[in-house]
Formats: C-alpha cells, sequence, structure tokens
C-alpha cells in the first residue's frame, strides 16, 4: 500500500502556480484606423464604460443619433465595465496608442496620458461652447489651463440622511457644523438609533470622511498643495484625522461595519434603505443604489453637504466629487470633437439627467431633474467655489489605496491620526 | 486556484497506487553480442518515444509556469508599474522593504497559525470522520457524499454562503446563538479583528476537511483486513490497534494530506479574498491577497513580484525539504522501481 507520492514534476507545477500570478497581466492590444478629413468616410472608435442601463441604452442612442445626422460618420463603441476598462486604458496608455474617443474621470489618469503626449489638446476647439457646460463638470479635465475632455456626469459626495430617524431624534435641522454632527449622533444614539452606516471592508466609503474633514479644514488648496509637494503631514491632514478619531470615539457605526460592504443586500446602501441607520456619506448615486438594494426611503431621504469644522478654512461651497467625461486621442478626426459637442448637447444632457442616473453638465438641463435631492445636489454644485477629485482619480492609485488603509485602520482604533498622516506621505514620496 | 488541481491529481494518483510498484521485472542485465545491441536500440527507440509525448506537456509547462517565475524574479529587481518594459532597477530594494513590512510579517505569523490549526484540529478531525465512515454503518455512503460536497462548491460560492451566515446580528450563525441563549455576546465573526482569523478557520475546514477525509477514507480501505484481524484476536483494544496498526499504516497518506494542506493554506487566496478581502485592517490578510493588493489595485508590480517570489520560495523550500525528509520513505518504491527496470 501506501500513496504514490506527488511526481516532481507536479509538485514543481504547484509551487510554481504560486508565482505566476503577478506579471500575467493581460496586455491586450488594440487599433484604431483614423481617417483625418471631413465629406469623406469617417469611423471613429470610441471606448467607455457605458456597461450598466442607463448608459447602455443612451449612449448608442446618441451614437446613432449622430451617425444619421453626418452619414459619413461611423462610430465603433466598445464598452467595458470600470476594472476591466482601467487596465485596458494602462496598457494602451503604455504602447502609445488610444482610441478616438475615450472614457476618462480626469485627474492624475489623465494627467499622465497627457504627459505621454497621447491626448488631444481641445481648449481651441471647445472655447465657443464650452461656456455652455457648468464649470465645475469641466474642471478635471482642465490640467495647467489647457482643457482634454468633455464632460458628461458631474456629482458630489454628502451626507443622506433619514428624514424620520432625524425627528424620532430630536434634530431639527441637519447639522451644519462637525459639532452639531457630533451631537447628532449622540442624539441618534440615545434615541436607540444606529447613527451611522459604513461599508468597512472596502475602505472607499470611510476615506470620504478623512478627506472631506481635511478639504474643509485646509480648503482645496491644501489638498492640491500636498499632490504637488506629496507630503501629507502638514496640520489640515493630521487634524482631519483627530476630527474623525472624534467621531469613531462615539462608535457611531452598525454592529459589524468592518465587515460590510456597499452594494449588498446587508451593506451601508441596504441598511439606509431599510431605515435602520440615520445617515450615510455617499456620492449622488446613493439613492439609486438604495433602491435597488433594499425598500427605499421614498421622501424620508434627505441630503446635507458635508459641515464646515471650526477654525478650518475650507468653505461649505468647496465640494469633493468626481465625473465623467470623454477625451480624445491626439490624432482624432474632427469629427470625434463634433461628437463630443453633441453628446454635451443640452438635448442629449436632459435625457441623461431624465433617466436619474446622471446629473447634469449642460446648462439649461437642470430643470429635468425631477427628485428634489438631486436638485439640491444638482445646486450645492452649481454653487461651487471649489473642487476636489476623488483622490484616488487624483493621485497614483497606490497613494489612493494607501488613503484607504490608512484610514480604514484610525477608524478601526488601530492607527493614530499622526501615524496616518506619515503613512500616506511615505507613500506618496516613493512614488 | 492551484491547489485545487493539485489535489485532483493527487487522488488520481491515490487512485493508481494499487498497481504493483516496486515490480523489478528489469530487463536483464544487458549482456554483449547482439542482444546488447537489440537493448541499446530499444533504449534509443524508448527515450525517442518518451521525448516525443513529453514535449508538448514541458512546452507547455516552460510557457506557463517556468518562463513567469523567472520573469517574476527578473520583475522583483525593478521599481515597476506594471506597463510597459522595467527600467527602474533597485536590485534587491523590494525585498528589503518587504521583510522590514508589518503587514507581509504579519502575514507570514497568520499563515503559520493557518497552518498550525489546520494541521493540529482539521486534519485530526478528517481522520476521526474517515474512521468513523469506515465503520460498518447505516447510511454511510450518504455522509460520505455529504461530507465531500463543500470541497465540490467553489471557493466563492463559499466565501458569499458564509458571509451571510457570519453577517452580524441577521445572519444564521448569531441566531443560533440566540436560540442557544448566547446571543449577548455579540460576537461579530469577520467584522472583529480579534475572531476573523478563528472564523475564516472555521469555513476553511467546512470546505477542506471532506476532501482529507476522503483521502484517508481510500488509505483506510487498503489496508488489508487480516492485520487488523490479528491483532484483535492477540488482545490489541479498539484504540490499540488505530494506534498501532492504522495509524502506522496510514502514514503515507497523512504525510501526503499534511502536505497538501500546507500547501494550500501558504497559497490561500480566494475564499479570504471574497469573504473579508483580508480585513478588518490586515488581520485576515494572506501573503497572496498581499500580493494581489499591491500588484492589481497599487499597481506596484515590482513589490507584488518580490512577494510572488517569496512565497515560490517558500512553497519550493518546504516542498523540498519534505520530499527529502517526510516523504523518502514512500518515494523510494516510486524512484527505484524506474530505476530497476532501465
Amino acid at each position: 500500500m501506501g500513496t504514490e507520492p506527488l511526481s516532481r514534476r507536479s509538485f514543481l507545477a504547484a509551487a510554481g502556480l504560486a508565482g505566476i500570478s503577478v506579471p500575467v497581466l493581460g496586455a491586450c492590444g488594440g487599433d484604431s484606423d483614423d481617417s483625418g478629413g471631413s465629406g469623406k468616410k469617417v469611423t471613429i472608435e470610441w471606448w467607455n464604460i457605458a456597461t450598466t442601463e442607463p448608459g447602455r441604452t443612451l449612449w448608442p442612442q446618441a451614437a446613432k443619433a449622430y451617425e444619421a445626422a453626418h452619414p459619413n460618420v461611423q462610430i465603433k463603441m466598445t464598452s467595458l465595465e470600470n476594472d476591466a476598462y482601467k487596465s485596458k486604458m494602462t496598457a494602451q496608455t503604455a504602447s502609445g496608442k488610444l482610441p478616438d474617443i475615450f472614457h476618462t474621470w480626469g485627474g492624475g489618469v489623465l494627467e499622465q496620458q497627457v504627459e505621454a503626449g497621447l491626448v488631444k489638446d481641445i481648449t481651441g476647439g471647445v472655447a465657443p461652447w464650452i461656456g455652455n457646460l457648468s464649470p465645475i463638470s469641466v474642471q478635471p479635465y482642465q490640467l495647467g489651463g489647457k482643457t482634454y475632455a468633455v464632460p458628461y456626469d458631474i456629482g458630489m459626495v454628502g451626507f443622506w440622511y433619514n428624514k424620520a430617524l432625524f425627528a424620532k431624534a430630536g434634530i431639527k435641522a441637519p447639522p451644519a457644523t462637525w459639532a452639531e454632527l457630533l451631537d447628532a449622533v449622540r442624539k441618534l444614539k440615545s434615541a436607540g438609533v444606529t447613527p451611522i452606516a459604513l461599508a468597512g471592508k472596502e475602505k472607499w466609503p470611510g476615506h470620504y470622511y478623512w478627506s472631506y474633514l481635511a478639504i474643509r479644514i485646509g480648503g482645496v488648496a491644501a489638498l492640491k498643495q500636498a499632490a504637488e509637494t506629496k507630503d501629507f503631514s502638514g496640520a489640515p491632514f493630521v487634524q482631519a484625522g483627530q476630527r474623525l478619531k472624534e467621531l469613531v470615539d462615539l462608535a457611531p457605526f452598525q454592529n459589524g461595519f468592518q465587515g460590510a460592504s456597499y452594494p449588498t443586500t446587508d451593506g451601508q446602501a441596504a441598511q439606509m434603505s431599510n431605515g435602520k441607520t440615520a445617515m450615510e456619506l455617499m456620492g449622488q448615486w446613493a439613492p439609486n443604489v438604495q433602491k435597488e438594494m433594499g425598500k427605499g426611503l421614498g421622501d424620508d431621504l434627505g441630503f446635507f453637504p458635508f459641515p464646515t469644522v471650526a477654525g478650518g478654512s475650507g468653505a461649505a461651497t468647496e465640494v469633493f466629487g468626481g465625473g465623467g467625461g470623454n477625451a480624445l486621442s491626439k490624432d482624432a478626426p474632427a469629427e470625434a470633437l463634433d461628437f463630443l459637442k453633441f453628446f454635451a448637447s443640452v438635448e442629449n444632457d436632459r435625457k441623461r439627467v431624465a433617466s436619474k442616473a446622471f446629473l447634469p453638465i449642460a446648462k439649461g438641463a437642470e430643470s429635468a431633474i425631477t427628485d428634489p435631492n438631486l436638485k439640491t445636489v444638482s445646486q450645492t454644485l452649481n454653487n461651487a467655489t471649489g473642487f476636489q477629485l476623488f483622490l484616488d482619480q487624483a493621485f497614483p492609485p497606490a497613494v489612493g489605496q494607501e488613503v484607504n488603509d490608512q484610514v480604514a485602520a484610525l477608524v478601526a482604533s488601530k492607527a493614530t491620526p499622526e501615524q496616518v498622516a506619515q503613512a500616506i506621505t511615505k507613500t506618496a514620496k516613493s512614488q | 486556484m492551484a491547489h485545487s488541481a493539485f489535489k485532483n491529481s493527487a487522488v488520481k494518483d491515490s487512485a493508481l497506487e494499487k498497481r504493483p510498484a516496486g515490480k523489478a521485472t528489469a530487463a536483464g542485465p544487458a549482456g554483449g553480442g547482439p542482444r546488447g545491441r537489440t537493448a541499446r536500440r530499444r533504449r534509443l527507440v524508448d527515450s525517442v518515444t518518451i521525448a516525443a509525448f513529453l514535449s508538448p506537456a514541458m512546452l507547455l509547462f516552460a510557457l506557463l509556469v517556468l518562463v513567469p517565475i523567472l520573469y517574476a524574479l527578473y520583475t522583483s529587481l525593478f521599481k515597476w508599474g506594471g506597463f510597459g518594459a522595467p527600467e527602474n532597477f533597485v536590485g534587491l530594494e523590494n525585498f528589503r522593504t518587504l521583510f522590514k513590512d508589518e503587514v507581509f510579517l504579519g502575514d507570514l505569523w497568520r499563515g503559520f497559525v493557518l497552518i498550525a490549526l489546520s494541521v493540529g484540529i482539521q486534519l485530526p478531525f478528517a481522520l476521526s470522520m474517515a474512521v468513523l465512515l469506515n465503520q460498518k454503518l447505516r447510511g454511510r455512503a450518504f455522509y460520505r457524499l455529504l461530507f465531500f460536497a463543500p470541497y465540490v462548491l467553489s471557493e466563492v460560492i463559499t466565501g458569499v454562503l458564509f458571509t451571510m451566515i457570519f453577517a452580524p446580528d441577521s445572519g444564521l450563525a448569531d441566531h443560533a446563538l440566540d436560540l442557544v441563549g448566547l446571543g449577548d455576546l455579540g460576537i461579530t465573526w469577520f467584522a472583529d479583528s480579534s475572531t476573523v482569523l478563528v472564523t475564516l478557520f472555521l469555513v476553511m475546514t467546512w470546505k477542506y476537511f471532506g476532501f482529507h477525509m476522503i483521502l484517508y477514507m481510500a488509505g483506510l480501505q487498503s489496508i488489508p483486513r487480516d492485520v487488523l484481524e490479528a491483532a484483535a484476536i492477540d488482545g490489541a483494544s479498539a484504540w490499540q490497534r488505530f494506534r498501532h496498526v492504522t495509524l502506522p499504516l496510514l502514514g503515507p497518506t497523512i504525510r501526503i494530506s499534511v502536505f497538501l494542506s500546507i500547501i494550500g493554506a501558504i497559497q490561500l487566496f480566494d475564499l479570504v479574498w471574497v469573504i473579508t478581502a483580508g480585513g478588518p485592517v490586515h488581520a485576515s490578510e494572506t501573503m497572496a491577497i498581499t500580493m494581489f493588493q499591491f500588484g492589481f489595485k497599487r499597481y506596484q508590480v515590482g513589490y507584488a513580484s518580490a512577494i510572488s517570489v517569496v512565497m515560490f520560495l517558500i512553497c519550493f523550500v518546504f516542498a523540498l525539504v519534505y520530499q527529502r525528509y517526510v516523504l523518502r520513505r514512500d518515494l523510494e518504491g516510486a524512484v527505484t522501481s524506474m530505476r530497476g527496470r532501465r
């Protein structure tokens, strides 16, 4: 008897598999045929992330409408899911060839592509009509005074709250300052209500708190400076950690939040949706996800901007968020820019806004908003005096991840505000 | 995952092992004259045949295993974002950083804990179940199937399932605790850094003990009845029969099962990724998770390669040492039989 042991070959295979996983990053090629000139037949390659509704319907619709009006133009669409798109674009950037029109979130990644000389400067081309768009929506794509993309969506993060639960705890008005927010948390707790839903497993929802506090304390300017000097050890960032710790010390989050996801049936969105917790800090997509993951709050759902911090230099009108836009490769045909103009037009924007999944970027599309909360968000955006793009889009991925990891440790009381600021600085400097 | 394919091949191996291994029916010593020439020619033909049949497998092996290992070794010496050619050569800097990184050192410790728990609790449990189900028992086939079933389930489904079972407050586990009056303990399972590893081990045990149980059962089947009967006639008690007859004869199976269990624990990834993604605050992070985080989330591929190289070396050295010192006796038959035939 006796089990025949593994042959040397198969154990090598097993041991070896441990090592192969990383370098086999799919470096797939792609090609775009860009024939220039107008009048004759033109094919435009358009890469986007419209894989879910309503984008999955609206994007091809817009392309078809444009093709109908311009018979010589053919738009070839490639739609990829977010993460797949990101890695494919990184490969394309490395190979030095981008599709004619490509989706961008702006910020650091777009900057890298611009520095590599792959993106068309469209400052002059959009000058006649860029004024029709809301200034905030264009901001993520303006680098060094030049415009590189046209937006189709813009949004921001803020507190979504349950009016009924706030009333139950005797909170008269949404908190406008950090002290008031802490007070509201105490009131909710003594009323037996879980104050805040947080998806601790996913980490990014937690980083909103720290980032927004830093914006309120040091202003958007502090983040801009930190991005340049790669130094996050300054007072605004340490203080952001200290303020966040005040909140964490009140134990405001749902039981077991450290294992919770965002879009699952018992995650952050569902906690809000089923009326179990009083508020969450989330982007403009929150109401949609809430509806998907639970009963939905209906008219009980309210929105208030992130509170100000006493002594902070950041104004209440500075916003933290992001959007989506389309950029052009350096040798995209003229028709591609014309299509972007068409895509950003009020008519097309109204269609997007009416789907309730997008916020207006074109002036005049605001009236298509039916939801009162989204109207508030849109107005806040329009009145914004400063804008900070999501940190994981504005900074290199390693820095964004480090922010997420460190803030998660802070929220779990496993790191001090000083340690958080130092660790992020260390990662930023190593980039 | 790597190790599941690996395990399948082991199952096949143990099924095949009935074949008498040490049949040294040697072709006889090669004498001189015409017999020697034909023997030589036959050897040549044999070698050509072997080479022809092996080359497709070897080619794939080289392409899919050797080349990536060497490439990972190469890229681990660079500070590299994963795209374009690696240019920023940093020597062993990645490794130096790695062995100062608390998360990675924690990975090693957690890997050790999981191995200790697996070998110390999971495998003995699997063995006792195997012995139990080897008795004449009503519904034996059903139980075997039942205990083996979790192994067939994919890691992702298992992960999602147990995320629901161990959901704080609303999950099945908390309801069960409520029923026995322990609801006030307020255990949050995966959501608490002090309980996450143990809870994870529970899931691993649920998932993998059936596989080891089947291995042991196969081993038990091949223990001759008469040896046990002889021991019984000599007056050995049930425990003595198990301790002094069954266990030693099961040795080779146990040694292989320990080997698979340890390699599996070192490479643990998918189950953890689905359930906790390594959290809360790295409390359930494994080497493979750290590698993935750096490789695919942070795009620090050079550093991630360094982690994969260390993982490979750990598996490799462990496998070599284990084969040399633990599996040697079991190996002898296989190796010497080949030599005898040639």
